[in-house]
């Protein structure tokens, strides 16, 4: 982009013939690398797709509609809707944690903090992406999970006449709300380092025109900062979901599974297994070719529904640089 | 910019109480927020340093492995797993530093319309990869197709893909930093472009670039999944990327979580603790070269 009219003054006869050979292997190097990301991902796709359709083929349960995960032996049957509910009850959580705390973090760094505190105060909150997923996974069962029987047992018999809020017998420590409280700490930092970037670009012209109208600062915020930041706040979240799609350790950590065969429950109090956990907790099952074909399409489920959140994050983003720009 | 809220705040017909209410609790709120945040960060940190801190004071940590340690006995070290993690990271980004940075060059200095804006796309895509994604990506490849064995040569693979999208952005924007008059200068000189990047454009922006690769490894340094699926855990010391198994801190870590016997749990916190210590180490020299580079720039 910045170059666009520079190179060609210096392209008289002289420069090509010298130039030529060395810019030729650069650019077509640099070139190579280029593709090669969008191969990567290509490849990505193709692999997953290539060894996961003989064994969606040999499946003899639906695998888009069956809750029975038993991909061994000569009648393999697998289907992803206890993965996927718990996959998606998990990142709800998180998110419905995460993006108001993330947002007001955010607005305290860029808007409230004294200026002497805004930079040590962001850089503690990236320091939580500095934690390893599997550490967070481990603190949160043996120190973090004890004292989430009192909360999960008070909301149990509070609002326990809601199904999604009913106790299902499974120690706080281990329910998907837990999980989803953990995945909340680890994409915050994410949330609020996007949001951060584009509330610090809030032009300095509306926020003293709104306070010039005799806006509080509260007002001014409201009116002024969060319109502005309002699509950087939207990827910044779907980047935060994609993170929580597919974080595993933690989540594999924590989740006490589901027995075979066990009722339906909508609890969010209950046990499960995501996407990614499933995966991970049996990467030591991997013999067969259909058992492997089994957690690769699970895989590659994951792989398009964060794919989809990524890809709606970078539209959003693109569309207010147009508006900004 | 907070005087002058105040300022606003106070003059005759000034803001109703319920509005001045209303910006107080808003205040409390974004104050309690930023405290709420710190809550898990300093507790993790806390808790880690407690449990885990005494191991690292024994000097046998940094120079023994855990050949020959049972979950039971007191003793060992995480020498095997720490020089695991090392050289696994510094072969991952041996791989991913040219790509990334080469990604980085074509998208500033030479991608132009449709192709361009695909390859910006799919490092953003890359990007959101999760990493059990590219394990099991790299699995697909490395075991089912080509029928090599699990070794931690492939870990690297895995862990390269989640590597070159951070080199690719942060490279990318200290591409963007360097002046457009820097370029004109070399070319007026008659210098090719190639030699401007390499002689004028990548020095410029060296200490930035260094910045989002050690940023970068401290992102990857920690990742699992990728150890669950390709790199079984090892109790010995190895350095042989390419035959047999490798430990490394997050599968020691994974390997006796589950332990209640107290040595082993001293081990995990030893190892949780030796983890995070590595990974702040390297974003804090990461921040220390940015800050250098800016006084320079």
């Amino acid at each position: 982009m910045t170059t666009s009219t520079a190179p060609r003054p210096v392209r008289t006869t002289d420069q090509v013939r010298t130039g030529r050979v060395g810019d030729r292997i650069f650019g077509g190097a640099a070139t190579g690398a280029g593709l090669l990301v969008v191969a990567l991902v290509a490849l990505v796709g193709i692999f997953l797709v290539i060894q996961a359709v003989p064994a969606l083929l040999s499946n003899e349960a639906n695998f888009l509609t069956s809750r029975v995960w038993n991909p061994g032996g000569s009648h393999p049957e697998f289907g992803i809707v206890d993965l996927l509910w718990a996959t998606v009850v998990t990142s709800i959580i998180a998110l419905a944690v995460a993006v108001p705390l993330g947002v007001a973090v955010a607005l305290f760094i860029t808007q409230y903090s004294p200026t002497w505190l805004a930079r040590p105060a962001a850089a503690i909150i990236d320091l939580l992406a500095a934690v390893p997923s599997i550490v967070y996974g481990f603190w949160g069962l043996t120190i973090a999970g004890q004292y989430v029987d009192p909360v999960a047992s008070w909301i149990g018999d509070t609002f326990g006449w809601i199904p999604f809020l009913a106790d299902a017998g499974i120690s706080g420590k281990s329910t998907l709300f837990f999980a989803g409280l953990i995945l909340a700490v680890m994409v915050l930092p994410i949330i609020t380092a996007i949001s951060r970037e584009v509330f610090a670009q809030v032009p300095a012209a509306h926020k003293e025109g709104a306070l010039a109208l005799g806006a509080t600062h509260w007002e001014m915020i409201r009116t002024a900062v969060l319109p502005f930041g309002k699509p950087g706040v939207i990827s910044a979240s779907m980047l935060g979901l994609g993170r929580a799609l597919g974080e595993t350790l933690a989540v594999m950590i924590l989740l006490s599974g589901l027995n075979d065969g066990s009722p339906w429950n909508w609890s969010i109090f209950n046990g499960g297994a995501t996407f990614a956990s499933k995966i991970a907790l049996n990467a030591a099952e991997f013999d067969t070719p259909t058992k492997t074909g089994a957690y690769i399409s699970a895989g590659l489920v994951l792989f398009i529904l964060t794919f989809l959140v990524n890809a709606a994050a970078r539209i959003v983003i693109e569309r207010r640089k147009a508006f900004t720009e | 910019m907070s005087a002058l809220t105040q300022g606003t705040a106070t003059p005759r017909g000034g803001p109703s109480t319920r509005r001045s209410v209303t910006d107080v609790v808003a205040r409390v709120a974004m104050w309690s927020a930023f405290f709420l945040a710190c809550v898990p960060l300093v507790w993790i940190l806390g808790s880690t340093i407690l449990k885990g801190g005494h191991m690292l004071l024994d000097s046998g940590w940094w120079t023994n492995s855990q050949n020959g340690i049972t979950a039971r006995r007191v003793g060992g070290g995480a020498a095997h797993a720490i020089q695991g993690t090392l050289i696994q990271a510094v072969v991952t980004a041996a791989i991913s530093v040219p790509i990334g940075v080469l990604t980085a060059i074509y998208l500033v200095e030479y991608g132009r319309g449709p192709v361009a804006r695909l390859v910006s796309f799919m490092v953003d895509i890359l990007t959101g990869i999760p990493s059990i994604v590219a394990a099991l990506f790299i699995y697909a490849l490395w075991v089912t197709t080509f029928g090599f064995q699990r070794v931690p040569f492939a870990v690297t693979l895995a862990l390269a893909m989640l590597m070159i999208p951070t080199i690719v952005r942060s490279t990318e924007e200290m591409l963007k930093l360097v002046p457009k008059d820097y370029r004109e200068a070399s070319y007026a000189l008659g210098v090719p472009k190639w030699r401007t990047i390499v002689k004028v454009v990548l020095p410029t922006a060296f200490s930035g670039i260094v910045t989002g690769i050690l940023l970068g490894l401290a992102r990857v340094m920690g990742e699992t999944a990728p150890l669950i699926i390709l790199g079984p855990y090892a109790k010995s010391i190895s350095h042989n990327l390419f035959d047999g198994l490798m430990g490394t801190l997050p599968t020691m870590i994974n390997q006796d979580r589950a332990e209640s016997l107290q040595p082993a749990v001293d081990r995990v916190w030893g190892a949780a603790l030796t983890l995070i210590l590595l990974i702040f180490l390297l974003n804090l020299a990461g921040r220390l070269v940015s800050r250098f580079s800016t006084v320079r720039a």
